[in-house]
């Protein structure tokens, strides 16, 4: 008998404690599979990755993660992957964080980040809200979606069109490669991994600043079950934030 | 003994790169925007890494990244960048990570000027970020014993785990003294040595040395437990760690009490005072948390002493622990200003006569 499936050694046993219907698990797979497959291809020394946590539900990430791990404070985690990668440069070093956290709370950190070139893979798990703290308004959540605060619904004439990341970031010039994603479907969850798989492999090569941006659900706080988030995500979120990728200078130089 | 003629910011950075730190990330403020400066030229000779941080916030955090992985790292800022740090700080010493910060302070409160201060003295040893913790904090007084300190100093931090504050002044940073630059300290972290740091774990090894780098206890039992590890380590460095200097007080009637650049005005009017026969002290603490209050009760209980007179750089700050120290045995007077404005020696030395005068 051959073994066709196995759970990557990258994840600990421990249970999630994330919501049904919730995407940060699915995300947590790709990325820990990567480092995975970086590593039964040789490309990356087992045990040579650090990752670092945010503030947001994946705040314990670092229980998940099955490396040396930080948790870092809210939206400081490309600073604290910056000293991390400073002081060991041949270790693959990867940011986990929310848009509260990247979008909100920690845009200078990610921008300078960006803009120094940081040898560093960042995945931005974008659910348009802040799920740990009960679901308020992100500078990413939607015009007209209704928030814990904004239970108007989004103003754009008194708080702003939502912030888009992926384009902000690709014209940063120390970055290197920015793709957006999501896993709203089989086909988007193979193309997401091997974008994260990709920016991880350039960080190997020594390759500057990547990110990952991943539209994720977030059934609990838009106050739906988790085939209509899906479906709302996919009627909302993918036509303000579309799919694809941003920049590759990898790419540009082939 | 080889002495050479150096400015206090470059012979603080020259002696932190001796003791071992390899790491600086900071962010340009005056008074201490030389040390950045002599950093970015000395650390790239030395193999080691200077970089400069999009703000104080970025930088403490680099810190915290970097000394997570058991290397030796240093930021350096002044008072307003200083209250930046102190998210930084306060993680920084729930996750018990070995570093050294400098605080080479200036006026305030808020921009307040670019003058030499003491005004940080409540934020640095009261606790400047949130929770229970404390810092190692030291304010020594010449260019000599700050690079002395330097030496032990992360020696003291990778001993009890816990961030290393120097409490300095502009006057330090910015002048000149003859001082002796101790040896080339080359430090390597060893996992055996810090088995807490983040320096390569895989699927398999030992799930006990995992690297976790975080100050986060959910459950009310496990934040207790941590809280109690801080606190157990903190009354272990008030037991070890105090250290102070009485400097003519064995027979003294006043007892001045200054710590930093302001201990040196003081000590010119106890020698000046001498001269002119009157018995004049002084204690100055070397370390500002743990406070010697135990030694500064000593020093004021003897029984020839009639009152306590405190001078600092700011409205008051050390007051309260030198009133505690003291628990009203004598009186205890203040001469201090904030904005700036150091006391001087002819200042002190009237304000010693006339608290002789009045039979204090
Ligand atoms: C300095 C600071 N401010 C506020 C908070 C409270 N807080 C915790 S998580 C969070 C929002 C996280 O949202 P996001 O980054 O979008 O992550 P999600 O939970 O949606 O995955 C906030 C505001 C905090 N922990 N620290
Ligand atoms: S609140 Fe939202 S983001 Fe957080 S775990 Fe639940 S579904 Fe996921
Ligand atoms: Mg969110």
């Amino acid at each position: 008998m051959s073994v066709v499936f196995e759970k990557t050694q990258l994840l600990t046993d421990k249970q999630f404690h994330y919501c049904p219907g919730c995407n940060h698990g699915i995300i947590h797979r790709l990325v820990a599979e990567s480092i995975d497959e970086l590593v039964k291809e040789g490309k990356l020394e087992a045990g040579n990755v650090i990752g670092v946590a945010p503030v947001g539900c994946s705040v314990f990430a670092y229980d998940y993660f099955n490396c040396d791990m930080y948790e870092a404070a809210h939206g400081r985690a490309p600073a604290v992957a910056t000293g991390i990668k400073r002081a060991k440069p041949d270790t693959l070093v990867f940011t986990y964080q929310g848009d509260g956290d990247l979008a909100s709370i920690g845009t200078a950190e990610v921008v300078h980040a960006a803009h120094r070139g940081e040898k560093l893979v960042t995945i931005f798990v974008n659910n348009a809200i802040y799920g740990m703290t009960g679901g308020q308004m992100a500078p990413t959540t939607l015009v007209g979606q209704k928030t814990t605060t904004s239970p108007y619904g989004r103003d754009e004439a008194w708080c702003g069109a939502p912030i888009k990341m992926s384009e902000m970031l690709s014209q940063v010039p120390g970055s290197y490669y920015i793709e957006r994603c999501a896993v709203n479907n089989n086909t988007n969850i193979i193309k997401c991994k091997k974008a994260i798989k990709k920016a991880m492999q350039y960080q190997l090569e020594g390759k500057g600043f990547c990110m990952i941006e991943v539209l994720s659900a977030c059934p609990t706080n838009w106050g739906l079950n988790p085939v209509e988030a899906l479906k709302w995500l996919e009627e909302n979120m993918i036509p303000y934030y579309p799919l694809g990728v941003y920049k590759d200078k990898g790419a540009e130089q082939k | 003994m080889a002495l050479t003629l150096m400015k206090g910011s470059e012979a603080i950075a020259e002696a932190a790169i001796r003791a071992g730190a390899r790491f600086f990330f900071g962010y340009p403020i005056t008074p201490q925007t030389e040390i950045p400066e002599y950093m970015s030229a000395r650390m790239p000779e030395i193999g080691g890494c200077f970089l400069q941080a999009e703000s104080e916030v970025a930088a403490i955090n680099m810190v915290y990244g970097a000394a997570g992985t058991g290397m030796r790292v240093i930021t350096s800022s002044s008072s307003p960048g200083v209250s930046l740090k102190q998210e930084g700080i306060s993680y920084i010493a729930g996750a018990q990570l070995p570093c050294v910060i400098l605080n080479v302070m200036r006026g305030g409160p808020g921009l307040g000027n670019i003058q030499a201060s003491q005004g940080d003295y409540f934020q640095a040893t009261k606790g400047g970020g949130n929770g229970d913790y404390h810092l190692l904090t030291y304010a020594p007084s010449s260019i000599q014993e700050v690079v002395d300190t330097m030496m032990f100093a992360y020696e003291k931090a990778e001993k009890y785990r816990i961030p290393v504050l120097f409490l300095l002044d502009g006057i330090i940073a910015q002048m000149m003294e003859p001082v002796e630059m101790p040896e080339m300290v080359e430090y390597k972290p060893t996992k055996e040595a810090k088995p807490w740091a983040a320096m390569g774990w895989k699927p398999g090894d030992d799930p006990a040395k995992r690297a976790v780098i975080n100050s986060m206890y959910i459950s009310t039992e496990e934040l207790t437990d941590h809280t109690n590890v801080l606190q157990a380590c903190y009354r272990e460095i008030e037991k070890n760690e105090v250290m102070f200097e009485n400097y003519r007080t064995e027979d003294a009637e006043i007892v001045l009490t200054a710590f930093g650049t302001v201990s040196r005005v003081a000590r010119s009017a106890v020698d000046e005072l001498r001269e002119e026969g009157y018995k004049v002290g002084l204690f100055r603490p070397i370390t500002v948390w743990p406070f010697p209050y135990d030694e500064l009760k000593k020093a004021v209980n003897q029984p020839q002493v009639k009152a306590v007179l405190d001078i600092e750089v700011n409205e008051g700050q050390m007051l309260e622990d030198v009133n505690l120290a003291v628990s009203g045995a004598r009186p205890v007077e203040f001469l201090g200003h904030c904005g700036s404005l150091f006391p001087t020696t002819e200042e002190v030395k009237a304000r010693i006569l006339a608290m002789l005068k009045e039979g204090k």
